[in-house]
């Protein structure tokens, strides 16, 4: 466990050492979450390996969204100005996004005959 | 430390409670959740955040304190982020057999995310540094922070908008599409991961794990295309 989670603080690490180096727009995690695809895809066999790591990681995936969330405690100035209309669009994005994104799938993979899974 | 005046003003500046109290807050709002039958509206997420809010308001302690000791559970979302490529590895032979439907998708959803959250604000009144908090709030938290900072927004409001569209996709998610009846895990699934991340996928995986699986592909392709496109949408807005 513990060279797994050394396994992705290195592509983290690389991934934000490109970032800033190269000062670019997509964050540091993401070009790691990259890096590490493409190892795997050339190592297989360290997909296997990683997986309960990498699970157990992401089964508590909503927990580590909860000290951001917190963060309203400081914006409450923000939200008391702005709050309706943030959340009208918050909650009008999320609908038409869920509804375009299931629209254009299911138009796809219609036009595509991409099969259906299982 | 006989003085518990002067033993709470240890504890309250010690990273050790806050990251205490917000593991504490999460198991109890995982337990009130799974209580409630799972209930949209019960999001171990949002029961958590509010057990917090109150806990810090009753303590008057300013949040800068209290993540002192939570930026331990916050700096997780980094290798959170890494990891999720072995998902993605795991369901390559279902990404490759659905690949033109996904791509489609994936362009719709967050181009319609974004575009349709910036209208709305601009619409209501919204500008400036706010606005350009909201661009990336349907991409996973660390992701929206490093987009936001990089637009120049405000990345700690980035990080509660993007927790607010997390919980708001939870919870809509399931009625919305049942209404509309549709039947395709995978569309279902793609499409909350594009439009709600970490949370929706979570949520997604409490359902049925076809939807969990393409929500956690649709969480990480969205997390790459929200990093390119929003600081090419801002041009519109700037």
């Amino acid at each position: 466990m513990i060279r797994n989670i050394a396994i992705l603080l290195v592509f983290q690490l690389a991934g934000e050492t490109l970032a800033r180096g190269a000062a670019m727009s997509v964050p540091g995690p993401v070009i790691g979450l990259g890096a590490l695809f493409l190892t795997l895809l050339a190592v297989p066999g360290l997909a296997e390996r990683m997986r309960d790591t990498a699970d157990g990681l992401l089964a508590h995936l909503s927990l580590l969204f909860v000290p951001a969330g917190v963060g309203v405690t400081a914006h409450l100035a923000t939200f008391a100005d702005a709050g309706l209309a943030l959340a009208a669009a918050l909650v009008g994005s999320t609908v038409l996004a869920i509804l375009a994104g299931v629209g254009a799938f299911v138009l796809t993979a219609r036009l595509t005959g991409a099969r259906r899974d299982e | 430390m006989n003085d518990p005046f002067k033993l709470w003003s240890y504890l309250a500046q010690e990273p050790l409670l806050w990251l205490t109290v917000t593991l504490a807050a999460y198991v109890i709002a995982d337990w009130i959740s799974a209580r409630m039958g799972e209930h949209p509206l019960a999001n171990p997420v949002l029961i958590a955040i509010l057990i917090i809010a109150a806990v810090l308001g009753v303590s008057a302690t300013p949040y800068e304190t209290y993540f002192e000791g939570a930026q331990f559970v916050h700096f997780m979302l980094g290798p959170a982020t890494v990891a999720l490529a072995v998902p993605l590895h795991a369901n390559l032979g279902r990404v490759k057999r659905s690949l033109a439907p996904m791509a489609v998708a994936l362009l719709a959803g967050s181009l319609t995310a974004m575009l349709s959250a910036l209208g709305i604000a601009y619409a209501l009144g919204v500008r400036g540094e706010a606005l350009l908090s909201l661009a990336p709030k349907s991409a996973t938290a660390p992701v929206a922070l490093g987009v936001s900072e990089a637009i120049g927004g405000e990345p700690t409001l980035t990080a509660v908008l993007v927790i607010l569209t997390g919980i708001t996709g939870a919870i809509v998610a399931t009625p919305l599409l049942n209404a509309l009846s549709v039947k395709d895990w995978r569309a279902r699934g793609f499409a909350v991961g594009v439009a709600a991340h970490g949370i929706g996928t979570a949520h997604a995986f409490r359902i049925n794990s076809t939807a969990g699986a393409f929500s956690g592909i649709g969480m990480g392709l969205n997390a790459i295309l929200t990093a390119i496109l929003a600081p090419l949408v801002m041009t519109l807005f700037g």
